[in-house]
């Protein structure tokens, strides 16, 4: 983690330093500048196979992550507009006990932010123990808890510990 | 061919587009929370319209504006909102729970009842207020299901 933010910070002063220069040879916009990121980015990346190969194989799964919670925000706001917009309700609202299986405090809270986001879900409360995540949700697919515990557990929370792991 | 397309024309319909479509996100979880039955569901609804809303208007602020300090600006700011939204949420449900704010009486409770029994927040298991108005309101429409309630 504090690799990826080292890296970042290092393109991003590259870039600023380049475009200090006189007559730079890309033009002086935000999608050149986020393309000028990228590169300098990736070839930071690139490096770090030889000296840390966890930190290698972590940053595309951060990239799939980003994109994966990108697709859920959207679909989320779908069908809640679509609900919105409809005379009929179709919600089943249930609160369910997830049971958690990330156990530190980064993890956790990661995880309860995320499901705060996503499909018509928003936590609760977790309980003393730390053993469960109480989740109030609107759509369940034919009324089926543990489909949607199984779609948390394989989706969110196995990425985010793969990710802090 | 291409020297004829007008790039400023093309920036400013695609910025056009994403700004509609955040407002238009937006608009649409405002009337959920006043559509929707309950407290947690109207939380629901506005928690990720507003996110997604926030996040849709300031990309498009930064492809017209297409500057690089203002790309860096805009993205702290979603990071920033994605980050606090989904917080300030949790802390709000959590509250109204420990403050017997009722459920919708069509919510199914089954797991959570245990936590309720040991925080000693029975009564919020009976919906009674949604009942008593739906009771109400079905009184005065002179049906006689108002009975079986």
């Amino acid at each position: 983690m504090k690799l990826l933010l080292l890296h970042i910070v290092l393109a991003a002063m590259v870039v600023y330093v380049y475009f200090q220069y006189p007559d730079p040879q890309v033009p002086y916009t935000a999608l050149s500048t986020t393309l000028l990121f990228m590169v300098l980015f990736l070839l930071l990346w690139l490096s770090s196979y030889f000296y840390r190969r966890s930190y290698f194989r972590k940053v595309p799964k951060l990239v799939y992550f980003i994109l994966f919670f990108l697709k859920e925000l959207l679909i989320a706001n779908l069908r809640i507009a679509y609900d919105i917009m409809t005379p009929n309700y179709r919600l089943q609202p249930t609160v369910m006990a997830f049971p958690l299986k990330a156990q530190t405090d980064l993890e956790i809270s990661i995880l309860a932010n995320i499901i705060g986001l996503t499909p018509g879900t928003i936590s609760l409360d977790v309980s003393e123990d730390r053993k469960t995540l109480y989740v109030h949700t609107l759509y369940l697919k034919h009324g089926d808890v543990e489909q949607l515990k199984l779609h948390i557990k394989n989706g969110f929370e196995r990425m985010i510990l793969e990710l802090t792991a | 061919m291409e020297e004829s397309i007008d790039w400023v024309l093309v920036k400013e319909i695609i910025s056009c587009v994403f700004i509609l479509v955040g407002v238009g996100f937006m608009l649409i979880a405002s009337i959920g929370l006043l559509r929707f039955p309950d407290f947690y569901i109207r939380m629901s609804a506005i928690t990720k319209g507003s996110t997604l809303g926030v996040g849709l208007i300031m990309m498009g602020m930064a492809i017209y504006f297409n500057q690089p300090g203002v790309l860096l600006k805009v993205l702290a700011i979603i990071v920033f909102t994605s980050i606090t939204a989904p917080v300030a949420a949790h802390v709000i449900g959590r509250t109204a729970v420990q403050n017997r704010i009722p459920f919708w009486e069509k919510t199914n409770l089954e797991e959570f009842k245990a936590y309720l029994v040991k925080a000693h927040l029975e009564q919020l298991v009976s919906h009674d207020k949604y009942l008593e108005e739906k009771a109400k309101m079905e009184k005065e429409m002179g049906d006689a299901a108002g009975d079986n309630v």
